[in-house]
């Protein structure tokens, strides 16, 4: 069932991205550098706007905004942290940059390759150079949110079992020991073997439960959550960078010889023109990429279907408020079978990439036989 | 498409933090946690492996019992049945001691009857021919009392003496 949802919601998303593009397409005036003050104007003229009005949600941002009252924006300010080879060092409130203002020659690029991260800009306001962003955004708030969430759980977890011992768990103990044992005995021990499933299952445990709680709070339109954490590419990037290394790292002789001398392979698919070692080196690279794409894929498609129907509310109450008020209904049902869905897809997606990891790690360290 | 486009400044916080969270996590959390785990299940196993070992000790002792009372039921039967034996066997002696004890008595009383019997005609023999003398001896003082008939009688005697 979810392969199909995953369909739909992949249709979806690419009819976003297309509009997206074309609305992009359909203002040349746009990629003008001189006049984006103008542009903006046109835009707020324009009204609501589905495509930004989702993206402003899914992506990462410099400040956290909370809400907007009568045109007013609330939001919670981090700080941005920038390195820039003119200026060195600079560090400074992220809400200094709010609405297009430019602050020591620093600000938000509206268009262009570097469109809503922080260009330099000179005293014209034209663009210098993109400076080293290491400002801790909307996403690396939530993680490091997440991150000393996650310790305070499970330590406390980790606590209770040393004072516990060999009592029946209680509590949050025994909220998370059906999914710890999940993890170590239908994911570890069954993919990477009852031999060397012991080294991996932290790893394992760790990947789960992050990607899980922050799939988790991606559905909680409320402070903290709200954060598009894990429908970010770089954030599931970086979960597939530790799986690849870790991958890597682990392979023993006999993943090396799978890869470079595949066995079961006529001579001629790897003399003289290396064809099969090349796919299977291809493959190396390709498993960790689709780790990456999957979880970002899923989550994001389902954040943009539910912020979709919301936009319809919209989009009809331009027409005609009477219209609106129709729609709101049919639309907070969808939003509501959405995000249960989600919810299913939430758990789904993390078990994926975790079941996906320990097979890796398992492929890597198989003895040969 | 910059929602495809990897962020340098989040990929790097992302690495760290979660570098860190792995960190924390295995050394204060998985690692305690799943100790803990392994050793209840251990624990759990060992219990039951021993309550497993118990009960096939309880049954061999039964089983054990069982034995001892049937080979005690055996030995009694077969106690009973010597004791039986020896009993028999007692009376038998006893009867055949007592036939032969009666049979030796039967025989000395036989014995001891003849000799008094001996005895007793001895006497009567004895006492007959004291009572003989004497009758004799009273007749022969009758007789002698007259002179003629002493004659005949002396000369009788002589006669007989005479003829032996």
């Amino acid at each position: 069932m979810y392969k199909i949802l995953l369909n739909i919601t992949f249709v979806i998303a690419i009819l976003i991205f297309n509009q997206e593009n074309i609305f992009a397409n359909d203002n040349p005036a746009e990629k003008d550098p001189e006049h984006p003050q103008e542009h903006n104007e046109e835009h707020e003229k324009e009204g609501f706007n589905p495509g930004d009005f989702i993206f402003d949600h899914i992506r990462d941002s410099y400040g956290w905004h909370l809400y907007s009252y009568k045109g007013h924006h609330v939001a919670i300010p981090l700080p941005v942290i920038l390195y820039s080879k003119t200026k060195g060092f600079i560090s400074f409130w992220s809400f200094k940059l709010d609405h297009g203002h430019t602050y020591h020659g620093f600000k938000i690029a509206h268009e262009g390759d570097y469109k809503n991260k922080i260009i330099e800009v000179n005293s014209h306001g034209e663009f210098v150079a993109r400076p080293l962003d290491i400002s801790i955004t909307k996403n690396v708030t939530a993680i490091l949110f997440s991150c000393i969430f996650l310790i305070f759980i499970f330590v406390s977890v980790a606590n209770s079992y040393k004072k516990r011992e060999g009592l029946p768990p209680k509590g949050l103990q025994s909220l998370f020991e059906p999914l710890i044992l999940f993890i170590r005995d239908d994911v570890a021990r069954s993919s990477i073997g009852e031999k060397h499933y012991e080294r991996f299952t932290p790893f394992l445990l760790t990947i789960f439960f992050f990607i899980l709680l922050n799939n988790l709070l991606g559905l909680v339109p409320l402070f903290p959550g709200g954060a598009n954490v894990t429908g970010n590419i770089t954030v599931t990037m970086a979960l597939a960078l530790f799986t690849f290394f870790i991958t890597t790292i682990t392979g023993n002789k006999n993943y090396w010889s799978h890869i470079f001398n595949t066995p079961g392979v006529p001579w001629w698919l790897k003399l003289p023109l290396p064809l099969i070692p090349f796919i299977e080196l291809f493959g190396v690279f390709i498993k960790p990429f689709v780790l990456m794409i999957r979880l970002f894929a899923n989550i994001s498609a389902g954040h943009i279907i539910v912020l979709g129907f919301f936009s319809l509310i919209f989009i009809f109450g331009k027409m005609s408020p009477g219209l609106g008020m129709a729609v709101s209904p049919v639309s907070v049902l969808f939003a509501i079978f959405m995000s249960i869905l989600e919810i299913l897809v939430a758990f789904i997606q993390a078990y994926v990439f975790t079941i996906l990891s320990a097979i890796y790690f398992g492929m890597a360290s198989e003895e040969d036989h | 498409m910059e929602l495809v486009k990897p962020d340098l400044g989040l990929l790097f916080w992302m690495i760290v933090s979660f570098s860190i969270l792995l960190y924390i996590l295995i050394k204060f959390a998985w690692k305690p946690i799943l100790k803990a785990l392994r050793d209840r299940e251990m624990s759990i196993s060992k219990s039951l492996l021993a309550a497993q070992r118990a009960k096939d000790e309880m049954a061999k002792i039964e089983f054990g019992n069982e034995k001892i009372t049937q080979l005690a039921k055996l030995e009694k039967e077969s106690l009973l049945k010597e004791a039986k034996e020896l009993k028999n066997n007692i009376i038998e002696e006893a009867r055949e001691d007592a036939k032969l004890e009666a049979k030796k008595i039967i025989k000395e009383a036989r014995q001891s009857v003849e000799q008094e019997k001996n005895k007793v005609i001895n006497e009567i023999k004895n006492q007959i021919a004291a009572l003989s003398v004497d009758i004799a001896e009273n007749i022969l003082k009758q007789k002698l009392e007259d002179e003629s008939k002493q004659k005949k009688l002396i000369d009788d005697l002589v006669k007989d003496i005479d003829l032996n």
